[in-house]
């Protein structure tokens, strides 16, 4: 197997989607032989990176050639027209199944597609697959997925992050133009920083979430998954805007980033809350991070710290906030009307059909967490817990509020550490407190982005760390034009570090 | 005097454990109730640190945005189909879900 350097474009290397998209535009190169192109990379790879579960190839070729002719024939192309984009499993599509990698839902087949891949398709783009995920969203790893676990494809000793994982991976890998995650607490920003790509967790209420299977209801958002800044404001311009089929998307227009991306912010403030700045972050981490405060000061933005005391709280206040919306929106799953259920004996009951129907169905981390909600609001424990957690939540929106008016964006880790290797967090909580930099964004309901920001050696191999910037909601037009400024920046001493094929 | 057991400081017992997997619609094998107790309980004791935080006069937040209701129009839209509805269940006779006998004799 060779090295993922010559696939993984971290930056606006030609490849990036906006430059196959006008590739194909201005018929410099066709739709199809991009497919076919993901496609083979896909075919040799997929077995030992389990980014997909399902692709669609004869789907995805029919789509490029329908592309290819109108563009033959001169007629205007949508902005996404034929680009392959892989969709996370737990993102209901009328294309194969959504298993969310469960065996609860393992030969669900949805009725209908979600909005966001319905507005993806208008725009043009082709649904290549479906990826692997941990269990309904629930891991910070690609490990609990009933599919298998998901690989990194720079070294596949290591777990890609998640629970995006197989998203991450694929685009990371080479095999699809770029993908769509969802973020309940760092799942598209976690495994992005792991595999160096850019990831999106959108504001929430951007992003509509009908057809995103329900995991923290005030806590998800779907967001994009791409190898450049400027292809995740691309994407998020197609899926923004209001949705009457969810009452929770916010009532702004779509988003058009993409005309606004490639021009740098003039004095642009970038705060660094001094909690973020842990000596318990590898010091790899913390190196890309003073190294993209230095890249900004060389730009001329000012450089301010600031005070985010809460940070350390974010993960208790979410595995309150998300175990306990997460035991009341899996309820749902019962053996009755879809999904697993289980075989009954002569005598047995209802609740035995309930109950061993969810216990087949459902793996070990998503029933810890439906017991830790259910046991959190429970009679007795509510306010102790699940009130408590909602009071947090204020104070934790109220310092980023006080944040911002100190700085334009904030810049951080991703992640504590690059990469980790399979069962290295088997242990629940230190799993869960991987999550401690991206939780708090979720719970605010504001937005973040992470971008490839260097390199961590490990064994002789480089693996990719992320720095993350985060706005207060709706800010993306700033977010994303602070990233790109970056990401240009950042671009040269990135690039020089990337492992050779 | 025993440990109030709504205390959070009370150590998560078995039965607490079982009653919950009960009400939460989960057959958890006996043999692995004390492995969710360990691993649940060391997630409540990380969480006890939300107990230190100063929260005098604050507001539960539930959601991100103080968002209000946004009816629909009063439009009749096409719902799913019988054939879409029924197309994932696990058992059906006819046009309905069939389900197993769930009355005991005499109930």
């Amino acid at each position: 197997m060779t090295s993922p350097a010559h696939n993984t474009p971290t930056h606006n290397t030609p490849s990036d989607m906006t430059a196959l998209r006008d590739a194909v535009a201005t018929g410099t190169t066709t739709a199809e032989s991009i497919c076919a192109g993901m496609l083979a990379v896909t075919a040799e790879r997929n077995t030992e990176i389990n980014a997909f579960h399902e692709v669609f190839a004869e789907h995805a070729l029919e789509a490029a050639r329908r592309v290819d002719s109108d563009a033959r024939a001169g007629r205007p192309l949508p902005p996404l027209a034929g680009m392959p984009i892989a969709i996370k499993d737990n993102v209901a599509t009328t294309l194969g199944r959504t298993t969310c990698s469960s065996r609860m839902l393992e030969n669900y087949r949805s009725p209908f597609d979600a909005t966001a891949v319905e507005r993806l398709a208008h725009a043009g783009a082709v649904v290549m697959g479906k990826t692997n995920m941990d269990e309904f969203a629930m891991g910070s790893s690609g490990e609990h997925c009933k599919w298998g676990p998901v690989r990194n494809p720079w070294d596949s000793s290591r777990v890609p992050g998640g629970s995006s994982a197989g998203s991450a991976a694929a685009v990371a890998g080479g095999m699809c133009a770029a993908a769509i995650g969802s973020d309940t607490g760092g799942s598209i920003r976690q495994p992005a920083s792991f595999c160096g790509i850019v990831g999106l967790k959108p504001t929430y209420g951007r992003i509509s979430r009908w057809g995103l299977v329900a995991f923290g209801s005030s806590l998800d958002q779907i967001g994009p998954m791409t190898r450049s800044v400027r292809d995740a404001a691309l994407m998020l311009d197609v899926m923004s805007g209001i949705d009457e089929r969810d009452s929770t998307t916010a009532d702004r227009p779509p988003t058009e980033l993409a005309k606004t991306v490639e021009r740098p912010i003039e004095g642009l403030r970038v705060g660094i809350p001094r909690q973020y700045m842990s000596d318990a972050n590898d010091s790899e981490v913390n190196a890309a991070v003073n190294a993209a405060a230095d890249a900004y000061r060389a730009l001329g933005a000012t450089i301010v710290s600031v005070e985010l005391p809460l940070t350390d709280v974010g993960i208790s206040t979410y595995y309150v906030i998300a175990p306990a919306e997460a035991s009341s929106n899996l309820a749902r799953y019962d053996g009755i009307r879809y999904g697993h259920r289980a075989q009954l004996q002569p005598g047995e009951d209802l609740f035995t059909l309930y109950a061993r129907s969810r216990s087949e169905g459902f793996g070990p981390e998503v029933q810890r967490r439906i017991m830790l909600g259910t046991y959190m609001l429970s009679s007795g424990y509510y306010d102790a817990y699940y009130k408590r957690a909602l009071q947090v939540r204020r104070r934790i929106k109220q310092e980023f509020d006080q944040a911002f008016t100190a700085c334009d964006v904030l810049l951080g880790p991703t992640a504590p550490t690059p990469a980790f290797g399979f069962g290295a967090n088997s242990d629940p909580l230190a799993m869960y407190l991987c999550d401690v930099y991206t939780v708090n964004t979720n719970i605010a309901g504001i937005c973040g982005v992470s971008i490839p920001a260097g390199f961590a050696e490990r064994n002789g191999k480089h693996l990719p760390i992320g720095v993350q910037l985060q706005a207060n909601a709706f800010e993306e037009d700033r977010l994303l034009r602070a990233a790109r400024m970056l990401e240009r920046a950042l671009a040269a001493t990135t690039g020089a570090h990337a492992p050779k094929a | 005097m025993p440990d109030n057991p709504h205390s959070k400081t009370a150590a998560l017992t078995t039965a607490q454990v079982a009653h919950v997997a009960k009400l939460a619609r989960l057959e958890v094998a006996p043999g692995r109730i004390e492995e969710y107790r360990t691993q649940l309980a060391a997630v409540l004791g990380h969480i006890a640190q939300l107990d230190a935080v100063d929260l005098a006069g604050v507001e539960p937040m539930a959601h991100p945005f103080e968002s209000h209701n946004r009816l629909a129009a009063d439009i009749p839209v096409e719902s799913l189909s019988i054939e879409a509805v029924l197309m994932n269940a696990p058992a059906v006779e006819g046009r309905f879900l069939a389900v197993p006998k769930v009355l005991a004799e005499g109930d």
